[in-house]
C-alpha cells in the first residue's frame, strides 16, 4: 500500500470578515481583504495528519488550486504537518470560474498521479457553500466516497466511517481507495506553531499547471448576479390579536 | 528617589554634560565635582552606557577617550540632531522598510496563527480573575513558540528581526497585556542580556530551554530602596578567593516572573579595582543566575491593579555561589548592560500599546455606530467625533514610532536610545488616554466589567511606571538631547579661540542665527523626503526643529551645567521632543502612503496634517512659555507649593467650610 494521502485546502474570506458586495455585482470584494484556510479544510488537514501520526499512512500531500496566494494555505498545511504540497496554479478568468467540476477533474488527476489510496477534503468551502467536490472526485475516480465523517477509522484497506446525517449518524464501511469529506466534529485542527512555520520552510511544494495533468478548466456556469442578503424592514406593532390576524391574511401569510 | 537626589546633586552634570568652562553656568564646576565619585545616577550612565556601545570587551582605561569620541561622531539619529537644530533624514526619512521578501513572506504566516491562538484559545478576563495565565493557555504559548520569538532558530528560537517580533507583540497587546507582560518580562528584559551580552557557551546553554518556555526568565533590578536610582542598588557579589565564584546577597522587589523563573539575570555591586588609582570601587556587575543555584528563593505573588495575570514577586538570593563564568558582559559593566537591555526593549512597548490601542478603537467605534441617543447614533456628535478622531491619530503615532525604531534597529543603528524612550513615554500615554476615551465613549457600559476595558486601563497603568518611569525618561531624553547640543556648543567655541582657520563654520553659524532671529528659515528643508501633498507640514516641522534647536541653545547658554536641576524646563523640553519626533514619524510614514498610493493615503495624510498642526502649536507654546519671565515664576510657585504641601503632610489650606 502506498499509503499515500491526498488533502485539498482551500483559501477562502476569513469566517470573521463581513462580506462585501463588488458594486458592478460581478462577486465579492477581495481585494486587501483577510484570507484564510477553509476551516473543513483545516479539519481534512488534522484527520490526515493524525492518520499518519498513528502511522496509518505514510504521506499527507496537501493540494491548492489558485493563485501565488493559495502557497499561504499550502504552507499552513505543511506547519500543521502536512509532509509535501502542490500548488496547482490557476490565475486570472479560469480563477474566476473555478468551480466544484474543475476542482474535482484537479484532484482526480493528482490522485491518480500520485497514486493516493484516500482523498480527503472539506465537506464544503465557507465561501460558495457548494457541498459538490468531494462526491464529483469520487465519481470521476470511481471510487466510494463517505461525506459529512465525524469519525475515520482504517481498518486495513477498508475505512470505517461514522457519517452525519440528518437526525443522526450512520455508520458505513467503504473500500479504499476512496474520498472522505470532513464535517465539523470529526477533530479539532491544532494551531500552527512558530517553530513549526519555521519547519514548514523547508518543505517542498511542487508547482502544477492544469494542462500538465490533462484538465480543461473551462466551466460552463456563468455568474449572472451576486446580491447582498434582502435588508431585513423595519416590523409594524398591532394592538390586538385581531389586528394581527388581519394583518396576516393581507400579506397572504394565513 | 532620583528626583530628589538629582534636584540636591548638581554633581549630575558632570557626566551628563561635557561643557567648557567658559560657558556661563561653569562658576558652579566646583560644587560639581565634590562629590563627582557618587554621581553616577540613572540619567547620567544611562548617556554613558549608551555612548559607549561598542565597548563591550573595552578596556577602562580608553573608556574616557572613547566615550569622548562616540559623542563627538556625527550622529545620524534624527532625535539627537533636533536638538541641534539640525535635521538628520538617515533613519527617518524614507519610512523603514527592513524586511526582505522571504521575512515579510514568513511574517505574512506568523501573524494568522498567533491572531487565532489569542482569539480563540486566551481568556483574558479569565487570567486576569485567576490572577495566573491559565494553565492550559501558557503550555499553547510554549508549543506556539512565543517563549523565544528573538532566539536564533539555531539555539531553539523562532529568529525574529525586531520589525517581525513587533509585530507579534501587538497581537498581544491587543489582546493581553498580562500576558504580555509575562512574555515580555521573560524575552523582552529576562534572557535579553544573554541575546545581547551572552558569551557562546552561555548562548548554547541557556538559550535552547528558554525558547521553550521549559525556563522561564526574569529580569532583577529593583530593590526596596532603588527604584529609579538603579545605580543605588545593594545586593552583592563578592569573587571568591580563588576567583571562581561570586556569592551573590541581596533582595529583589515587584520582578516579573520572579515566582516562575529558573533563569534570572541580576545586577549586584562587585568590588572592582581601578585601573588608574588602584582603589577598589563598588561597580554594578550582571549575572546569569540559575535557581538551581541553591539560595534563590521568592514571595508571594504580589496583589497588582492590574497586569494581574503576570506573577510578580520578591526575590532574595542568599549566598547564592554564581560560577565566574555566569558573569553577563564586564565585571564591572552592569549598568550599561542593564541599560542596553531596556534600551533594546522600549520598541516592543510601544509595538504591543499600539495593538492595544487597535483594539480598543474598534470596541469604541462599534458601540459609537450603534449606540442612538437623542435619535441619533453617538458617532454623529462631534463630542464623540473628536474623541475618535484623536484616538485614531494617537495610534498612529505611536504604531509609525514603533515600526520607525524597529526598522532603524534592524538596519543596524546603534543610536536610537531617544527615540526609544520617546516611544515608550508617548505609548505609555497615548494608550492610556485611548482607553479612558473609550470608556468614556461607552459610557457606563465602558464601566461594566463585561465591557473588558477596564481591564485594559487597570493593566496599561504600569507602563508609565516600570522600565524607567516616564518622568525619568522625560529627564533621560532631555538631558541627553542637550549633551549632544552642548558638544556642538563646545566645538563652536573651540573655533571662536581660533577664528581665522574657521572662518566658513562661523559665518555660517552667525548667519543662521541671524536668520533664525529674524524668524527667516535657515535653509533648512525637507522638501525631497517628504511627499509634495505634505509640504504645509513639512514647513511646520522645520520651523520647529529651528525653533527647538534655538531654545536649546538659548537654555543651555543660560544654565550651563545648571540644567540638569532645571526639572520644570527638562520636562517641558522633553514634551516639546516628542511632539517633534512624532510630527517626523508621521510625515515619514503618510509621505510613503501617498508615495504608494495606498487607498488610505488621503486618510493618513489627514491624521499627519492635524497632527502636525496641533503638535506645532504645542511646541510653540511651549517654548514661548520657556522664554517667558512668567515661566520663571510658575516654577517657583509650583515649588513652593508643593514645598508647603510636604512640610505640612498634605493640603495647606483650611476648609473653606472652616472645619
Amino acid at each position: 500500500m502506498s499509503s499515500r494521502v491526498l488533502v485539498g485546502v482551500k483559501r477562502v474570506i476569513d469566517y470573521a470578515v463581513k462580506i462585501r458586495v463588488k458594486p458592478d455585482r460581478s462577486g465579492v470584494v477581495t481585494d486587501g481583504v483577510k484570507h484564510s484556510m477553509n476551516p473543513f479544510c483545516e479539519i481534512a488537514v488534522e484527520e490526515a495528519v493524525k492518520l499518519r501520526e498513528k502511522k496509518l499512512i505514510k504521506e499527507v500531500v496537501v493540494v491548492s488550486c489558485g493563485p501565488q496566494q493559495v502557497m499561504e494555505t499550502i504552507r499552513t498545511a505543511l506547519a500543521m504537518g502536512a509532509d509535501r504540497g502542490i500548488h496547482v496554479e490557476v490565475t486570472g478568468k479560469e480563477y474566476e470560474t473555478l468551480g466544484p467540476l474543475q476542482v474535482s477533474k484537479i484532484m482526480a488527476a493528482l490522485a491518480k498521479k500520485e497514486e493516493a489510496k484516500l482523498v480527503i477534503l472539506g465537506k464544503q468551502a465557507i465561501d460558495d457553500d457548494c457541498n459538490q467536490t468531494g462526491q464529483m472526485t469520487a465519481a470521476l475516480l470511481d471510487w466510494p466516497q463517505g461525506t459529512f465523517a465525524s469519525e475515520v477509522t482504517i481498518d486495513g484497506d477498508k475505512i470505517k466511517i461514522v457519517r452525519e446525517i440528518d437526525g443522526g449518524l450512520e455508520t458505513i464501511q467503504i473500500n479504499m481507495p476512496a474520498v472522505v469529506t470532513a464535517d465539523l466534529r470529526l477533530n479539532t485542527p491544532r494551531y500552527a506553531t512558530l517553530p513549526n512555520i519555521m519547519k514548514a520552510k523547508k518543505k517542498k511544494i511542487a508547482n502544477v499547471k492544469p494542462a500538465d495533468l490533462g484538465v480543461d478548466l473551462t466551466s460552463r456556469i456563468e455568474t449572472v448576479s451576486v446580491d447582498d442578503p434582502p435588508q431585513r424592514l423595519a416590523g409594524v406593532k398591532v394592538e390586538t390579536v385581531d389586528d394581527l390576524v388581519a394583518k396576516l391574511k393581507e400579506a397572504g401569510n394565513i | 528617589m532620583l528626583l530628589r537626589r538629582m534636584s540636591q546633586n548638581s554633581a549630575l552634570c558632570g557626566g551628563v554634560l561635557r561643557l567648557p568652562n567658559s560657558l556661563p553656568g561653569g562658576k558652579h564646576q566646583k560644587e560639581a565635582h565634590v562629590s563627582v565619585h557618587n554621581a553616577r545616577r540613572y540619567a547620567s550612565q544611562a548617556a554613558e552606557a549608551v555612548l559607549d556601545k561598542p565597548a563591550v570587551g573595552a578596556d577602562s582605561t580608553t573608556k574616557s577617550d572613547k566615550v569622548e569620541k562616540a559623542a563627538n561622531m556625527e550622529s545620524k539619529s534624527f532625535a539627537v540632531n533636533m536638538f541641534k537644530g539640525q535635521i538628520s533624514t538617515a533613519q527617518v526619512f524614507p519610512y523603514p522598510s527592513v524586511m526582505n521578501e522571504e521575512q515579510t513572506q514568513f511574517l505574512r504566516e506568523l501573524v494568522g496563527p498567533c491572531s487565532k491562538f489569542f482569539e480563540e484559545v486566551n481568556d483574558p478576563a479569565k487570567n486576569d480573575a485567576l490572577e495566573k495565565v491559565e494553565d492550559h493557555t501558557m503550555e499553547g504559548l510554549k508549543e506556539m513558540g512565543a517563549f523565544g520569538l528573538q532566539v536564533p532558530a539555531d539555539l531553539g528560537g523562532v529568529g525574529l528581526t525586531n520589525t517581525q517580533y513587533a509585530r507579534l507583540v501587538e497581537i498581544v497587546g491587543m489582546h493581553d497585556l498580562g500576558v504580555g507582560i509575562t512574555l515580555g518580562a521573560h524575552q523582552s528584559i529576562g534572557f535579553k542580556g544573554i541575546i545581547l551580552f551572552g558569551t557562546p557557551a552561555q548562548k548554547e546553554k541557556y538559550l535552547p530551554k528558554l525558547a521553550t518556555g521549559e525556563h522561564m526568565a526574569a529580569f532583577c533590578l529593583t530593590e526596596p530602596a532603588s527604584g529609579s536610582d538603579a545605580a543605588s542598588i545593594k545586593t552583592t557579589a563578592v569573587r571568591s578567593a580563588c576567583g571562581k565564584y561570586f556569592t551573590l546577597n541581596g533582595g529583589k522587589i515587584w520582578i516579573s516572573n520572579g515566582g516562575l523563573a529558573e533563569i534570572f539575570t541580576v545586577f549586584a555591586k562587585t568590588p572592582v579595582k581601578d585601573q588608574k588609582t588602584g582603589e577598589m570601587k563598588d561597580k554594578i556587575s550582571a549575572f546569569v543566575v540559575e535557581r538551581s543555584f541553591g539560595g534563590v528563593t521568592h514571595g508571594p505573588p504580589e496583589k497588582k491593579m492590574g497586569i494581574k495575570a503576570s506573577n510578580t514577586a520578591e526575590v532574595y538570593f542568599d549566598n547564592v555561589r554564581v560560577p565566574a563564568e555566569c558573569v553577563l558582559g564586564e565585571v564591572g559593566s552592569g549598568f550599561k548592560v542593564a541599560m542596553h537591555i531596556l534600551n533594546n526593549g522600549r520598541f516592543g512597548m510601544a509595538a504591543a500599546l499600539s495593538g492595544t490601542m487597535k483594539g480598543v478603537i474598534t470596541k469604541a467605534v462599534d458601540h459609537a455606530a450603534n449606540r442612538t441617543q437623542f435619535g441619533n447614533k453617538i458617532h454623529n456628535y462631534g463630542a464623540i467625533q473628536e474623541k475618535v478622531a484623536r484616538m485614531a491619530m494617537m495610534q498612529y503615532v505611536t504604531e509609525s514610532m514603533a515600526y520607525m525604531i524597529s526598522g532603524n534597529m534592524d538596519s543596524g543603528a546603534a543610536d536610537f536610545q531617544i527615540e526609544a524612550a520617546i516611544s515608550k513615554i508617548y505609548a505609555s500615554e497615548a494608550a492610556w488616554i485611548v482607553t479612558d476615551e473609550c470608556i468614556q465613549i461607552m459610557g457606563g457600559m465602558g464601566f461594566m466589567k463585561d465591557a473588558g476595558v477596564e481591564r485594559v486601563l487597570r493593566d496599561l497603568r504600569i507602563f508609565r511606571i516600570f522600565e524607567g518611569t516616564n518622568d525619568i525618561l522625560r529627564l533621560f531624553v532631555a538631558l541627553n538631547g542637550f549633551q549632544n547640543a552642548g558638544n556642538q556648543l563646545k566645538s563652536l567655541q573651540k573655533a571662536l579661540k581660533s577664528p581665522f582657520g574657521n572662518i566658513a563654520l562661523l559665518t555660517g553659524e552667525v548667519t543662521k542665527r541671524a536668520r533664525r532671529k529674524a524668524g527667516l528659515g535657515t535653509g533648512l528643508t525637507l522638501q525631497g523626503n517628504i511627499h509634495p501633498d505634505l509640504t504645509h507640514s513639512g514647513d511646520l516641522t522645520v520651523k520647529v526643529i529651528e525653533q527647538f534647536g534655538t531654545v536649546v541653545e538659548e537654555l543651555l547658554l543660560k544654565h550651563g551645567k545648571k540644567i540638569i536641576d532645571e526639572q520644570f524646563v527638562l520636562k517641558r523640553v522633553a514634551d516639546c521632543a516628542i511632539d517633534l519626533y512624532a510630527m517626523v514619524v508621521v510625515l515619514s510614514r503618510a509621505s510613503r502612503s501617498l508615495e504608494q498610493g495606498h487607498p488610505s493615503a488621503q486618510h493618513e495624510k489627514m491624521l499627519c496634517e492635524t497632527w502636525c498642526t496641533e503638535a506645532h502649536d504645542r511646541i510653540l507654546q511651549d517654548i514661548g512659555f520657556l522664554r517667558s519671565s512668567t515661566s520663571k515664576q510658575t516654577f517657583k510657585n509650583l515649588r513652593a507649593i508643593s514645598k508647603a504641601v510636604v512640610e505640612n503632610g498634605g493640603v495647606v489650606s483650611p476648609h473653606p467650610l472652616g472645619f
